[in-house]
């Protein structure tokens, strides 16, 4: 049969298997502190890095962040990107802004969307604060934070990004 | 082995408790403890004390792809340390940390391994090790498979049910003189045996439970080990064999690839006082048992086994450890550590633990 030989070029064989996913202990402190409209981050017992969002653990030294510590709303932009392209299955138009933020009490930046700015004007070292959902609509999420937008304050010179307290440059610290 | 292999000191180990649920404690969260206990152990800091860390875990067990890159996050590892990983039971990380030391690439290493495995259903989770083609695509889990190697057992008149019900009889004895174990007790032959069968034809106790947990260890040159100053036990074989994914063309009542990896590890070059054998289903530590060559003498899980708690991914690790334990107590002077992967005992390494 002249069939036989012709050559299997794929077979179907979907998998499906279903987990019960749990973030972690650390994970779920954060998670819960952000349904309550509060952004937090852990600092190192070795190094005194404070880390957001915290994952349990400072990479860095190796060792468990057990301590809890409130983030202020304001942060400094450490970069940023503007994206013109629309990205599949993501509801926001472009262009639009991804930037690299680092709230003030934390050393580490994360990422979230900056909007009610001019794109052109954005730079690093800007000072920016979180917009917040509706308390009605908190839950477990990032986006309980819509986005951040930008302050009338200085900048913070390059150098000192990652290594504000959390009041900001006025209380410069840690 | 040529005459310049470098002896391998076990130095440190350290396993958590096996719990049918971690409930929501991440892999990280899991590790740390381990890591902090066996670097204690030997006075070290952390990771940048030891020249090469290799970790074993599966991604599928956690259910997301590159999961076990953030085990790394409970290493310490800045400044960037020498690292690498194994999608396998963590005593395969221990045979390639051995390899880094005998090639003299690093004198000292951190191995460990971990798995939350209660999120997902393992047996169906593990049906996805099988073929892609033939056995994967029909879902066969991990219990259906030992139960048609149980099945053959019988029938070949290699064992009875009731050797079946004495290893977990003893299993569940040896637990309860381990603080780590997750199902101890006195049992007898006979209340197990009217238990009814779950997959038969084996009954639920015949299968390893599901656990959470972590293990580690460290491993050094025999010099390493004595400036460190600290008692350790000698790692004096360790080989491993596969045998083929086509379940039918194995002879399942026996572990030839066990034989093997016994023979290079020179398991029958001295008297085996104790061995801890990674046999997730009753009749899997029998067929374990014989293909290791061990009678009368030999203590056999004293720990409980991994009927007693599953760590996968470490339980292979901690059986090691388990043996470098008893003999670094001295309760032991040579035991006989096995791990295996794989369905039906497809995968088996086998190591030779001696007194210093
Ligand atoms: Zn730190």
């Amino acid at each position: 049969m002249s069939d036989a030989r012709e050559p299997v070029t794929g077979i179907e064989a979907p998998v499906y298997l279903q987990y019960q996913f749990t973030a972690g202990r650390a994970p779920s402190r954060f998670l819960s502190a952000l349904k309550q409209g509060r952004l937090t981050g852990q600092r190192c017992p070795g190094c005194s890095q404070v880390y957001i969002p915290p994952r349990g653990a400072c990479p860095a030294c190796g060792i468990a962040t057990e301590e809890e510590v409130t983030l202020s709303n304001k942060a400094t932009v450490q970069s940023f990107t503007i994206v013109y392209i629309p990205i599949p299955g993501n509801p926001i138009k472009p262009p639009y802004i991804v930037a690299n933020l680092v709230p003030d009490g934390a050393n580490i930046s994360f990422i979230h969307l900056l909007s009610e700015c001019v794109n052109e004007e954005v730079h690093i070292g800007q000072r920016v604060e979180a917009v917040w959902k509706p308390e009605a609509e908190w839950d477990y999420k990032m986006d309980n934070i819509l986005y951040y937008k930008p302050l009338e304050e200085p900048d913070v010179p390059v150098e000192m990004i990652g290594k504000l307290g959390v009041d900001g440059l006025e209380g410069k610290q840690s | 082995m040529s005459v310049q292999a470098r002896d391998i000191a076990i130095v440190a180990f350290h396993q958590s408790d096996c719990q049918a649920s971690a409930g929501a404690t991440n892999e990280v969260e899991l590790i740390m403890p381990e890591i902090r206990a066996v670097m204690d152990q030997v006075g070290l800091r952390n990771a940048q004390d030891v020249d090469f860390v290799c970790s074993g875990s599966c991604d599928y067990l956690q259910g997301a792809a590159f999961a076990f890159v953030a085990g790394v996050d409970a290493l310490g590892a800045v400044p960037p340390i020498r690292e690498s990983h194994v999608e396998m039971d963590a005593a395969w990380a221990l045979y390639e940390s051995v390899l880094k030391i005998r090639m003299g690439h690093a004198d000292s290493a951190l191995i460990y391994g971990f798995a939350k495995s209660s999120p997902g259903e393992l047996p169906i989770v593990l049906s996805q090790q099988l073929d892609p083609y033939y056995l994967a695509p029909l879902w066969v889990d991990t219990v259906s498979l030992a139960a048609l190697q149980a099945r053959l057992m019988l029938d070949a008149g290699k064992i009875t049910e009731a050797d079946m019900a004495a290893v977990v009889s003893r299993s569940r004895h040896n637990a309860m003189n381990n603080p780590h174990a997750q199902l101890a007790g006195e049992v007898s032959v006979e209340s197990l045996l009217a238990q009814q069968h779950f997959v038969s034809p084996l009954r639920r106790h015949d299968c390893c439970p599901v656990s959470d947990g972590a293990s580690a260890m460290i491993i050094a040159t025999v010099e390493q080990a004595k400036a460190w100053g600290k008692p350790y036990a000698i790692l004096r074989g360790i080989d491993h064999r596969i045998e083929s994914h086509n379940l039918c063309t194995r002879d399942l009542t026996e572990s030839p690839s066990t034989r093997r990896a016994a023979e290079a590890a020179g398991v029958a070059d001295g008297a085996v006082d104790v061995a801890e054998l990674y046999a997730p289903f009753s009749h899997q530590e029998i067929i374990l048992s014989r293909a290791l060559g061990l009678g009368e003498g030999t203590s056999v899980n004293p720990s409980g086994g991994v009927l007693a708690g599953n760590l996968m991914m470490a339980s292979g690790l901690s059986r090691v450890g388990e043996v470098f334990q008893r003999i670094v107590s001295g309760e032991a002077r040579r035991g006989v550590a096995h791990a295996t992967s794989g369905p039906c005992l497809q995968h088996n390494l086998v190591a030779v633990v001696e007194a210093a």
